[in-house]
């Protein structure tokens, strides 16, 4: 007899091994976002530096990374650097290291862009009242550079999460690979669970994704200039 | 205090953008309480040697001597000598990040280590004056033009300054806020500030200034009093520039 696929939702624990492949996904997001945040913004003052060696290497990063599929840099963390070099990470930490890489060079072009979309005239101001170089960056540059990044950086954080699914193929059990292995073990008995695994596994998505797109919209609008 | 004193003396003062040479042998003293305004035709350089008094621009050679120091020999502390000299731009260029209080006490605050509280208070009074208090805690972008270059104003005023440099800070208000800005530059002369001022408003330049500088192509071409400088200019230059200002 065929069960009702949603039946398999609420069979044995899978939706806590749902929820513990989610865990993994937001875990290995959170940790690859906050990494690509601190070196993104590193990254991007370096990138308004004028010393022409800075920005060549600055630039051959980001278009190496950004031209590069992820799965690529996946696989050659994971598999190439333990073929080559005998260095065998785990596949968690290959997915934190590509991520960040990624996200870092992202989020440096992001802070690069809104470090020079500042006017001119807003160091200028700074530099006449008598204030340090370091007194400007701190009062006046970076607080108009987080209010511009804060949205764009939301909307990288939200992409990072979404592409974290691409793990499943260097071996990470995330939400996306539990929900196949829950739909695989039940295909006879259950054939339509796909469509209320996945489906689940679209919502677990959603509820972390939209939160922080809610957040990105309202700072905006509070920060409207 | 001697009236006579010179505040601010600049010779033989060179200035290059690349190959091209912008200010040429500019020499002229500022004394205390004296208000200058350079005219001339845009690109002349006015603006250019304003920087160049404070430092937000390199000079070729020369020297810039402020109350009787040199700030053009490499050794500058900038951020000393930049609290003597007010600087007003020509696009307001208030902090959009903070209110019209928090930007006027952030030099008193962070460069002069003043008290929060002393310097808001002073703040407010100085607000008050311009007709600005109900403004304190409004955001830059609530604002008139007007009244962010009033606001400007104060802002560099609040560090005390012995001098204010005023560039074009009407050029880019629209005509019914010019007089607002204007008015309170006129009350700053009248208490005595020192001040040198880039303007194309003739009229304003004439009612305020002490002496009239002529700059064209980078160089001082004459240097009078207002009423000479406008009824009888001594070079074809200035004659020619003082033209396009009339409609006969």
């Amino acid at each position: 007899m065929q069960n009702l696929g949603i039946s398999i939702l609420f069979k044995g624990r899978n939706i806590l091994r749902l929820l513990g492949g989610l865990w993994i996904t937001v875990k290995i997001s959170l940790l690859s976002v906050a990494v690509s945040i601190v070196l993104g913004i590193l990254l991007g003052i370096l990138m308004t530096r004028k010393n022409p060696v800075t920005k060549v290497l600055t630039r051959i990063y980001l278009e190496f990374i950004r031209i590069m599929p992820q799965l690529v840099l996946l696989f050659l963390v994971y598999f190439g650097l333990s073929k080559t070099f005998n260095i065998n990470l785990p596949g968690q930490a290959s997915a934190v290291i590509v991520f960040s890489l990624w996200g870092t060079a992202e989020m440096g072009d992001l802070v690069r862009g809104a470090l020079i979309s500042i006017p001119k005239h807003q160091y200028d101001s700074g530099a006449a009242l008598g204030l340090t170089r370091f007194q400007i960056y701190f009062y006046i540059i970076i607080p108009q550079t987080l209010r511009r990044l804060i949205p764009l950086s939301i909307n990288l954080a939200t992409r990072m999460v979404k592409t974290t699914s691409l793990i499943v193929l260097i071996g990470v059990v995330e939400v996306l690979k539990v929900g196949q292995q829950i739909i695989e073990a039940n295909r006879f008995q259950a054939p339509t669970a796909a469509l209320w695994i996945y489906g689940t596994v679209f919502f677990l998505y959603f509820i972390v994704c939209y939160p922080v797109t809610r957040l990105a919209g309202r700072l905006e609008k509070r920060w409207q200039n | 205090m001697n009236d006579t004193e010179v505040l601010l003396e600049i010779r033989n003062l060179e200035k290059d953008y690349g190959d091209t040479r912008v200010l040429k042998n500019i020499t002229f003293a500022v004394k205390k309480g004296e208000v200058i305004v350079l005219v001339g035709p845009s690109g002349c350089g006015k603006s250019t040697l304003l920087r160049c008094i404070n430092g937000l621009e390199p000079i070729r050679s020369g020297e810039i001597r402020l109350d009787g120091r040199t700030i053009t020999d490499g050794k500058t502390e900038w951020t000393e000598i930049r609290q003597k000299i007010g600087m007003v731009f020509q696009s307001y260029d208030l902090f959009p990040n903070m209110t019209v209080l928090q930007n006027v006490i952030l030099g008193p605050t962070k460069v002069q280590g003043r008290s929060r509280n002393e310097a808001s208070a002073e703040a407010e009074n100085m607000l008050d004056r311009v007709g600005l208090l109900d403004k304190a805690s409004a955001y830059p972008r609530q604002l008139s033009g007007g009244q962010k270059q009033r606001a400007a104003i104060v802002r560099a005023l609040m560090m005390n300054p012995d001098i204010m440099l005023f560039d074009e800070v009407t050029a880019a208000l629209d005509p019914e806020m010019v007089r607002e800005v204007l008015d309170v530059m006129l009350e700053l002369a009248e208490n005595g500030m020192t001040m040198v001022i880039v303007t194309h408003e003739m009229a304003f330049a004439r009612a305020i200034s002490d002496r009239i500088i002529f700059i064209d192509a980078g160089e001082i071409v004459e240097t009078d009093s207002p009423d000479v400088f406008f009824t009888r200019p001594k070079s074809q230059r200035a004659k020619k520039f003082l033209n396009l200002f009339s409609y006969e």
